[in-house]
């Protein structure tokens, strides 16, 4: 696949100054819309979880018209619902050394270089709100004995600034969000479109005006206005078929928009996450996550022998490998995610791997069951435990877990500037499905606070300067049609194939081919074979899919098969950003780029910066480098020995 | 494994629907419910015929997306389990399984296996919230909490929203799932100034949505995946007393 380089970028709309100073400038430089006028304003925000949820929310309350889509039968359903561990803030109850500061530093160093360190600080600023928000809500955050809240630390981070709701952070955080979404769904602030997926944005005289969805109950196509879009859809890790999202979730809305004009950054930086249960055989549909906070009273481990077929207990310890632990002595089992997880994949490809096919890790609770009791660890992680024994038939109390990396994050996303608006005027994106926070790594619990930071706190500021200009009047027809004329001509050539092969099939198979070629561990070689491969599967997709049914009913066979269509074209645009950051940083692994020790070797002379695509019509992608300086935090090679 | 499945199948609200029976083969014990569930689809769509519309999405228990009612009961025998987190190795081999929708007259059949659950929305669109607009909040550790008040919110919190406590209920009663949204609100401070108008609201909301009364059977808590406990309805049967009383 050839691509060409265009124009860098040089302006983020960051305000310029001391970095402690630029959000402050930004909010007051920012133009505030007066109450009477948000009235006659419409937003369109797509997406329900908590940076869409929250964002819709607070547009409501603000006073905005507001138009709420979700592809789930409710907004409570979203996928930020699944999020275990917790959510990072600077507010130091501790007293550690926690700060804002700190917190920006460990995000841009655990980002490896690779995040804006305006956003990143502005992060990090408003993490202290996000939590007094939710516990006004009435999120049941754990809590100690004095009444104050309880946190505890998190992959990555030597501080204990992660506040949690036992196994279940997300899902309380989400409710959170949700319940003020409905607040305002009957205040009449916001109209919510449940089992509504969008398919297209409209985009008229340069401005993102509105969308084109399905319902996906009567298969009608609809249109729907605003004064701007906003997309808060998500992440892309189902492009691996398996991964740690839910079954829904897609990259449809943003590669539509895409198409549209919306630049997309860095598609190539995927989170493997290292603690999930590995895959059991060819019907599994996702792969589920144990949450983190396990490693921190777990210890891994492989046997130190190959092919070792003895049962765990039956191991001494002198012939076990804590490899994390004997590696990385000072994070021990602590270390990022990305370090975890290819650390995991070494030992299982020296032979050293547990369970079947040898794709596995044990995670150990022995010693922290010795140490605390049984009792206490029930307390902290008794519903993780129960989850691993539902799925595996395992009991995590007297057999160590097994564990293996899989997919879980994707840190790209469409570019945004400071005010997280895209490249197309009108159109912000904001929670996973932008880029801009967590560089090419994300540490754990700083998904949650994106998300939040973004709904509760940013957009609702950045995208009153944006409106102050509105409303924008009537949208022109013409771009309305060439939309709609598009989505329905997608949906009749997928209905009229009728071939021989389920969407579910080439989604399996894309996604193992993404998994092998565009992983762990990515070499040019491999990338190159991908870029041959994908095309053809795409074609044979085209001619060969099955989809039954009508489009005028519900018809999940047709949502799965136009996804899968956008997968294809997505997974081609991350093996071409893979193939040219022929560097190593965070979760782009190249195995070119390593260092006698076989970790990530960065280049930073030639890729510190952002690689933003422009989608072009005669499909030949424009790359645009939006170079990173780093004022405050000195680039240094992440080292957690 | 093989296994017979007499599965309902409603091509849209206006059919009367039916049980259809299929022959499911070389089912692994390792598999969940839907993915055994995915492998028959997969194999309807190439015989041509319609898949099974079956609710679903995380596949791990939290969403509250899926939900079926499989030999009788809301998710399946297996105790405090979704159906996505059920596993064909609590079957035994060549077992005669039935899967229905919930049934409930609040929740309408859509497709197959699908209903629909706005009711549920709308119920806490009546008042299952603290009404704090974003910006607005006090530092979180300004008013502490018992831990012993937070652990019992939580465990009301916890509820996924799948609405099985209502396919289970001879009378179709949503208080399970009103009951754990005005339970955890209650016990906490932040959801005092709204308790008894919460209350109040729900309940109502939960009348007119047409969902039946509790008689206190307790089916709902039996089902439920996540464990919400039966006293919740107490808690909430009290808060609309004393809404009422005013």
């Amino acid at each position: 696949m050839n691509f060409v380089e265009g124009a860098e970028i040089r302006d983020t709309k960051a305000p310029a100054g001391p970095i402690e100073e630029r959000w402050e400038k930004r909010k007051f430089g920012a133009r505030l819309v007066n109450p009477a006028n948000k009235r006659k304003l419409d937003v369109i925000v797509v997406g329900t979880g908590l940076a869409g949820g929250s964002a819709a929310a607070t547009l409501g309350e603000l006073g905005y018209n507001v138009k709420s889509f979700c592809y789930q039968d409710s907004p409570r359903r979203a996928h930020s619902i699944a999020a275990q561990g917790g959510i990072n803030a600077a507010k130091n109850y501790r007293g550690d050394g926690d700060s804002i500061y700190r917190l920006f530093y460990d995000t841009v160093k655990g980002g490896d270089f690779r995040a804006r360190e305006s956003n990143v600080y502005r992060l990090a600023e408003v993490s202290v709100n996000i939590i007094d928000q939710a516990v006004a809500q009435g999120v049941p955050f754990a809590r100690e004995y004095g009444g104050l809240l309880d946190t505890r630390s998190f992959g990555g981070a030597q501080v204990s600034r992660t506040f949690y709701a036992r196994g279940q952070t997300g899902q309380q955080l989400l409710l959170g969000a949700y319940q003020a979404l409905e607040r305002q769904i009957a205040a009449g602030t916001v109209e919510m479109f449940t089992r509504h997926e969008m398919l297209d944005l409209i985009v008229s005289d340069g401005r993102a005006r509105g969308v084109i969805v399905r319902d996906m109950v009567t298969g009608d196509i609809e249109r729907h206005f605003a004064d701007a879009v906003v997309l808060a859809t998500g992440g892309y890790g189902n492009v691996f078929y398996l991964s740690t999202n839910a079954k829904g979730c897609n990259t449809t809305a943003i590669w539509r928009a895409h198409e549209r004009g919306a630049y997309f950054a860095n598609p190539c930086y995927t989170q493997i996450h290292p603690t999930c249960i590995p895959v059991s055989g060819d019907h599994q549909s996702k792969l589920t996550l144990m949450s983190e906070s396990l490693r921190n009273d777990g210890r891994v481990w492989v046997p130190l022998r190959k092919n070792d077929s003895r049962a765990p207990g039956d191991i001494p310890d002198a012939e076990r490998d804590y490899y994390l632990e004997r590696i990385y002595p000072a994070f021990g089992n602590l270390v990022p995610r990305d370090i975890a997880s290819r650390a995991a994949k070494n030992v299982c490809d020296e032979g050293r791997g547990v369970g079947p096919g040898g794709l596995g890790v044990y995670l150990d609770f022995r010693d922290a069951i010795g140490r605390l009791g049984r009792d206490a660890v029930e307390k902290k992680y008794g519903n993780l435990f129960e989850m691993y024994e539902r799925i595996t038939g395992e009991n995590p109390y007297e057999t160590p877990m097994r564990i293996y990396p899989a997919v879980h994050y994707t840190m790209g996303g469409l570019w945004v500037d400071y005010d997280l608006q895209s490249t197309v005027p009108g159109l912000f994106v904001i929670g996973e499905a932008n880029f801009s926070d967590h560089g090419a790594n994300r540490l754990g619990a700083s998904a949650l606070m994106q998300g939040l930071a973004d709904g509760y706190f940013v957009l609702p500021t950045t995208i009153g300067d944006y409106l102050a200009d509105g409303p924008f009047g009537d949208v022109d027809e013409e771009a309305v049609a060439a939309a709609e004329v598009a989505v329905r001509t997608k949906i009749d050539r997928l209905m009229s194939v009728n071939g021989t092969r389920t969407p579910d099939s080439f989604h399996r198979e894309l996604g193992k081919l993404m998994w092998d070629y565009c992983g762990m561990d990515r070499t040019e070689e491999s990338l190159r074979k991908a870029l041959e491969r994908i095309p053809e599967l795409r074609q044979e997709f085209w001619e060969n899919v099955k989809v039954t049914g009508v489009a005028e009913e519900l018809n999940q066979t047709l949502e799965k098969a136009g996804r899968v269509a956008d997968f294809f074209d997505l997974a081609e645009l991350m093996c071409l950003d893979a193939l040219v950051r022929s560097e190593s940083c965070g979760g782009h692994f190249r195995a070119e780029s390593q260092d006698s020790d076989g970790e990530a070797l960065r280049d930073d002379e030639n890729f510190a910066h952002v690689s933003a695509w422009e989608h072009s019509p005669d499909g030949t992608p424009v790359l645009h480098k939006e170079p990173l300086e780093y004022e405050y935090v000195k680039m240094s090679q992440r080292s957690y020995k | 494994m093989n296994l017979t499945l007499k599965v309902w199948r409603q091509s849209g609200p206006k059919d009367r629907g039916r049980m259809v029976t299929y022959r499911v083969e070389d089912v692994s014990p390792d598999m969940s419910f839907l993915e055994m569930l995915d492998v028959l689809n997969e194999r309807l769509i190439l015989e041509g015929d319609d898949p099974i519309a079956f609710d679903h999405d995380c596949r791990e228990g939290i969403c509250g997306m899926c939900g079926m009612v499989i030999n009788g009961v809301a998710h399946g025998e297996q105790v405090a389990t979704t159906t996505c987190q059920l596993h064909m190795r609590h079957f035994e081999d060549g077992a005669t399984i039935t899967i229905e929708p919930w049934r409930a007259a609040p929740f309408p059949v859509i497709k197959d296996l699908v209903v629909d659950r706005s009711s549920f929305d709308r119920i806490i669109q009546a008042g299952g919230f603290v009404s704090v607009p974003a910006g607005s909040a006090p530092d979180a550790h300004s008013v502490p909490v018992r831990k012993e008040d937070a652990d019992a919110a939580f465990d009301a919190a916890t509820c996924i929203g799948c609405g099985a406590c209502v396919a289970a209920c001879p009378n179709g009663s949503a208080s399970l799932f009103t009951a754990a949204k005005i339970t955890h609100l209650s016990l906490l401070p932040q959801g005092q100034p709204e308790r008894l108008s919460r209350a109040k609201a729900m309940v109502d909301q939960m009348d007119a949505e047409g969902f039946g009364g509790c008689t206190n059977t307790g089916e709902c808590t039996a089902v439920c995946p996540k464990g919400i406990p039966l006293d919740t309805i107490a808690q909430m049967n009290s808060d609309y007393l004393k809404a009422n009383a005013k």
